[in-house]
């Protein structure tokens, strides 16, 4: 921000409008996306109960300062105990880290190349290629995983083919197993690897490349040397765009993998939907956020110096 | 010298075909005459008849199109004067206001669902069509913001200070200079929010409640029972639709690619 952006806010006459500008969203970031992690966070910390709604204790407002310390003693950790204890919890959380971890770099190893391909094709050719990477993603994200399920299943088309091909004998098995859900990943996140990757392989300076050409350098090293040091942060800003969600994914995992052995996202929403523990479910949900706390701060940090540069 | 390699050639193909080619499959089984869907059984139209007849599939779409249309005009509303509020006014408490706009981006799904329903229960709040209307407001406006701040932050500023200059209220350079040049911006935002309402399954299962039923989760429960050829008809309209929007878009805005780009970098 410099001086001149300050003009409409400056003086004593700031308007009804400007003050409209920014207050609507922020009341509406605040009553709808602060306030209910908070009310989470409560709720993690509350006991199960077969009542309406299905949790103790419940702040009695009108009880006044003792019902505020009733409430507060009827605070308890048991739902992070319980957590912490169960071994289905702690390799839900594994699970899910290690599904992102391998999915993200198999997404890296794909993404990039694609990325790297669009930012060197004919400068009046790109708008078409980047909107021919984003209308799979503009589509719906369930249609996408049902259209892998049209080829993974046991008659599906895969199999199909590779039996004609004498490639194997008899179908093989690849719907619920962990190698669908990583093709479901790749699939659906591809093109959020891919578009920032090719923002800021687009983005630097040509001639640093010729140069690198015109004295010799062989065009991997160039790529290794010049282009990777240059666009790190467009990967990474992917990579996180990729890594985050994918740990609390639900979808891909539910609909592609097996039962053996859940994801994060499916453990909350079991524990939710099938057993109705609205306090173990927040408490997985405080546990999952604490453990994305860290990309997403690394995420929003790289987000916001982006915004000052471009300013 | 803009003369590709080869093996920039092959990366483009190969990564165009995985995107497209299950697209292509579901599309093309659509129209297998063969009740099974792995068998070819020739071109016909039959699973887009029985569509028409299938009631709750279409209270559903209808149902998600209410949704998706209000939400989107109120997040582009919301998202607009956030892009603007980040670009153009300076307040106490801007840095954890930017923070509650990107966070939503990459939350997972199913926190966001979760949380939001907690807090419908907490201030006995009825849940249906009305509720799931919020909580996409909430998530399709952090996208709307980013989208239109990207256009504001490239946007000429001296425009805005000569209509000042040449005395034209605040209020009247919003609407006579900086609206116009942002309003492709604007109506690109309007359809990814669209698009992002029209699509989500996990924040919906988490805020309706009894008797509303969206697209996305009459479609999951169906998914869940195995391959339907009229689940793939389903899909084929879907994808018609977001493909005939992507294009009037592309039309709309020549430039789309760049705020498409900065949403994603």
């Amino acid at each position: 921000m410099t001086k001149r952006s300050s003009q409409m806010d400056s003086g004593s006459g700031v308007s009804l409008g400007a003050r409209l500008i920014v207050a609507a969203p922020y009341l509406w970031l605040l009553g709808f996306f602060l306030v209910p992690f908070l009310i989470v966070l409560k709720i993690s910390l509350s006991e199960s109960a077969i009542a309406q709604p299905p949790y103790l204790p419940v702040l009695d407002l009108t009880a006044g300062l003792r019902g505020l310390r009733d409430f507060v003693s009827g605070l308890s950790f048991t739902n992070y105990f319980t957590i912490a204890g169960d071994d289905l919890y702690l390799f839900s959380y594994l699970k899910s880290l290690e599904v992102a971890a391998v999915s993200t770099t198999i997404l890296l190893v794909c993404g990039v190349p694609l990325a790297y391909a669009m930012a060197r094709a004919p400068r009046a050719a790109q708008p078409l290629l980047v909107t021919l990477v984003m209308l799979p993603f503009w589509t719906s994200f369930l249609i996408r995983v049902y259209a892998w399920i049209n080829i993974l299943q046991r008659d599906g088309l895969l199999n199909q083919a590779l039996i004609r091909l004498g490639l194997v004998e008899e179908p093989t098995t690849w719907l619920a197993t962990d190698t669908a859900v990583y093709i479901g990943l790749v699939y659906s996140y591809l093109p959020f690897m891919v578009l920032p990757a090719y923002a800021s392989f687009e983005k630097f300076d040509e001639s640093l490349l010729e140069a690198a050409a015109d004295l010799g350098c062989p065009r991997w090293r160039t790529f290794f040397v010049i282009t990777l040091p240059l666009a790190w942060r467009g990967l990474a800003a992917g990579a996180l765009l990729c890594f985050v969600p994918i740990v609390g994914e639900f979808v891909v995992p539910d609909l592609l993998g097996g039962s053996e052995a859940t994801m994060i996202g499916q453990t909350l929403w079991t524990e939710f939907f099938a057993n109705r523990d609205w306090p173990a479910a927040s408490a997985v949900a405080v546990a999952l956020l604490v453990l994305l706390l860290a990309p997403i701060a690394i995420y929003q940090h790289l987000q916001t110096r982006e915004i000052k540069v471009r300013q | 010298m803009r003369r590709m390699s080869v093996t920039n050639l092959v990366a483009l193909a190969l990564g165009l075909a995985f995107l497209y080619v299950p697209i292509a499959i579901l599309v093309v089984y659509s129209f297998n005459a063969s009740r099974l869907v792995t068998v070819w059984g020739g071109w016909s139209t039959r699973w887009y008849a029985a569509l028409l007849e299938d009631r709750a599939m279409i209270d559903a779409a209808l149902a998600s199109l209410l949704i998706a249309t209000v939400s989107a005009a109120l997040a582009t509303v919301l998202g607009a004067f956030a892009a603007l509020a980040l670009t153009r006014f300076r307040f106490r408490g801007r840095l954890p206001f930017a923070a509650m706009i990107y966070a939503p981006l990459v939350m997972p799904e199913v926190i966001t669902g979760l949380s939001l329903l907690l807090l419908f229960v907490a201030i006995d709040l009825d849940r249906g069509l009305f509720t799931i209307i919020i909580a996409h407001t909430t998530l399709t406006m952090c996208f709307v913001a980013i989208v239109v701040q990207s256009r504001l932050a490239t946007f000429d500023r001296s425009l805005e200070e000569a209509a000042m200059d040449l005395g034209c209220p605040p209020g009247r350079t919003f609407f006579a200079v900086v609206l116009p040049v942002i309003m492709p911006a604007v109506i690109a935002g309007f359809l990814l929010a669209f698009s992002l309402s029209l699509d989500d399954l996990v924040i919906a299962s988490f805020t309706t409640g009894p008797g509303a039923t969206t697209l996305p989760i009459r479609i999951y429960s169906e998914i869940r029972l195995g391959v339907k050829p009229e689940i793939n008809a389903v899909c084929t309209i879907f994808i018609a639709v977001v493909a005939a929007t992507v294009v009037a878009a592309s039309l709309i805005e020549k430039s789309r690619g760049r705020e498409a780009r900065a949403l994603l970098a």
